[in-house]
């Protein structure tokens, strides 16, 4: 067993430096732009420019509605397969897992094909169009995370007697998916929101194939033209990862475990 | 199959009239409506469009010229290093994931290294795209701080051939999402493994590597290809990285793709289709094979 215990230390030491190592040496790399010393000079310069803000908050923007879109599609659908079309369920998850199997490129690559200005539906003929195509794809791209963090949600909730309730009350649809199911799987909707939020923020294949000004091709034109302000940026990104997934660590553990169950 | 056509009248003529039935059946699909007309829309139709292009001509006739145009060296080399790079980070990613996850489950450390690596992981696994390119040029690149220090100890990687625009870079840098991918996943497999068994095992004289080969390996094995599959996609269609790590010097089939959807480069529209037709197809059959091994081992395990 003691030789057990070395290995695993072992393992365990060389991972954490496999990915702490990167993690300093971007952070030394970002703080060398002024010569002979370290400073912050690359995050001034970075938080300073006017095309860091504009990509960014459009990619803050994006990502809100992507949620938005994303919470209206999967709450009503996942609420209804657990209550009334339990035989659907396969059906609908493979085609939540969909978006893992068929490259992001491919589904973007489809829809400029599908959807160009002499299309019947043509999205991409204005900026607002093209605007609403890449929140669609980026709530496609977010699909198999959402749906699985809401049907986990749904899971802890007796949906069945929940409806029941809200129906002798006299509740429509709307009132008992809006106000009763949704405050009870607000935090799976919101774990599934964060994640959403952070692979939106820096998504660059989409954003790039539908010549939109988001954050992701930002990031990427910084890399092919400057040194040290693409591992400022870097370090930017990681921390707003970090943020999300501190946020969704932090909200697991108001979720209720198991209501339904008596023991 | 006998048992449907049977069932379906009888069911239907116990309990509710025909007309109300019939009636019901609508509203009941209504409401998954929104997201079937979002699937097809916006994820089916798409992909359907560009297969069925795969097997046009220009003038919209049926043929297989695309697929057979596939078969040019630039092509052909671009899936072979997007097979390999997939290939290798997905299968280093899943075994050195699963040691990690065993080493922290299993290896008697410390509560926190099991907390700290989970939280890490669950970060690193989202941490990819254009950052993360970044983020390995600071390390590996030729003024990254490793290859600086090496070199001022006299190791100089770039003359032993390192270079992380390359094959080994490039699967070095996805092994940044993959392993943690693989820890994320595999760890409450592992949970999953009852003490008792153990226990059970060691009762009726099972060895230590007994043990693993009949009890642990089988019960992990549906979970770890599931993993292993997730990981060889999610690096097959993975572009961003690549892209800002490399520009296109490593041309790996979506910096092919995403040239030619940027300014038809094949000066042919229809072999674009191809092209992702063949990203699909690859990622597709792995899954098959997934489905495969999965059901065949889990008859093994009954």
């Amino acid at each position: 067993m003691k030789s057990g215990k070395f290995w695993a230390w072992l393992t365990f030491v060389l991972g954490a430096a496999y990915f702490f190592i990167p993690l300093i040496a971007t952070l030394e790399f970002s703080m060398r732009m002024k010569r002979g010393e370290y400073s912050f000079e690359a995050y001034r310069v970075v938080l300073g420019d006017a095309r860091f803000q504009e990509s960014f908050t459009f990619s803050v923007v994006a990502a809100i509605f992507t949620i938005i879109l994303g919470v209206l599609l999967v709450v009503p659908t996942a609420y209804w397969i657990r209550l009334r079309l339990p035989q659907l369920r396969p059906i609908v998850e493979f085609v939540t897992l969909l978006p893992l199997v068929i490259p992001a490129i491919v589904i973007v690559f489809g829809y400029i094909r599908m959807y160009g200005s002499s299309s019947p539906l043509p999205f991409l003929a204005s900026g607002l169009g093209t605007n609403a195509l890449l929140v669609i794809g980026y709530a496609t791209l977010a699909l198999p995370y959402m749906y699985r963090a809401v049907d986990t949600g749904l899971r802890t909730i007796d949906v069945r007697t929940l409806t029941e309730a809200a129906q002798i009350l006299g509740a429509g649809w709307t009132t008992i998916i809006g106000r009763v199911i949704l405050p009870n799987v607000l935090i799976a909707v919101l774990s599934g929101a964060f994640l959403t939020f952070a692979i939106v923020i820096g998504e660059f294949t989409v954003a790039s194939l539908l010549n939109r000004p988001a954050f992701g091709p930002y990031l990427q034109n910084m890399g092919a033209n400057r040194a040290y302000e693409p591992a400022a940026l870097a370090i930017i990104a990681f921390a707003i990862t970090w943020g999300c997934m501190s946020l969704i660590q932090v909200l697991s553990r108001f979720a209720p475990k198991s209501a339904n169950r008596p023991n | 199959m006998t048992d449907i056509s049977l069932s379906g009248p009888s069911a239907a003529g116990k309990t509710i009239p025909p007309g109300a039935r019939a009636m019901r059946l609508p509203t009941q699909w209504l409401g998954v409506a929104p997201f079937i007309i979002f699937a097809l829309m916006f994820l089916i139709l798409p992909t359907l469009y560009l297969i069925i292009g795969a097997f046009q001509s220009a003038d919209g006739g049926f043929t297989l010229q695309n697929i057979a145009d596939l078969a040019q060296p630039t092509i052909v080399a671009a899936y072979w290093i997007s097979i390999k790079v997939s290939v290798a980070s997905s299968l280093l990613g899943a075994f050195i994931g699963l040691a990690i996850a065993i080493a922290i489950v299993r290896g008697g450390l410390p509560n926190w290294t099991r907390s700290a690596a989970l939280t890490f992981s669950g970060v690193a696994s989202q941490f990819a795209g254009v950052p993360l390119a970044f983020a390995f040029l600071a390390t590996l690149g030729r003024l990254g701080l490793l290859t600086v220090l090496l070199r001022s100890i006299g190791f100089d990687l770039y003359q032993h051939g390192f270079n992380v625009l390359s094959f080994w870079g490039l699967t070095l840098t996805y092994l940044y999402f993959q392993i943690p991918l693989m820890v994320v996943i595999i760890v409450p497999a592992i949970d999953g493994l009852k003490k008792e068994w153990g226990e059970a095992a060691a009762t009726l004289g099972a060895t230590q590597w007994q043990y693993w080969r009949m009890v642990v390996i089988p019960v992990l094995w549906p979970s770890f290809l599931g993993t292993f599959i997730l990981l060889f996609a999610n690096a097959f269609g993975a572009i961003a990285t690549a892209y800002a790590l490399t520009g296109s010097s490593l041309n790996i089939v979506p910096i092919v793709l995403y040239a030619q959807i940027r300014g038809d480069v094949l000066h042919n529209a229809n072999l674009g289709y191809a092209i992702a037709f063949g990203m699909i197809f690859i990622t597709g059959l792995a899954n098959v094979f997934y489905i495969w091994f999965r059901t065949r081992s889990e008859r093994w395990l009954k």
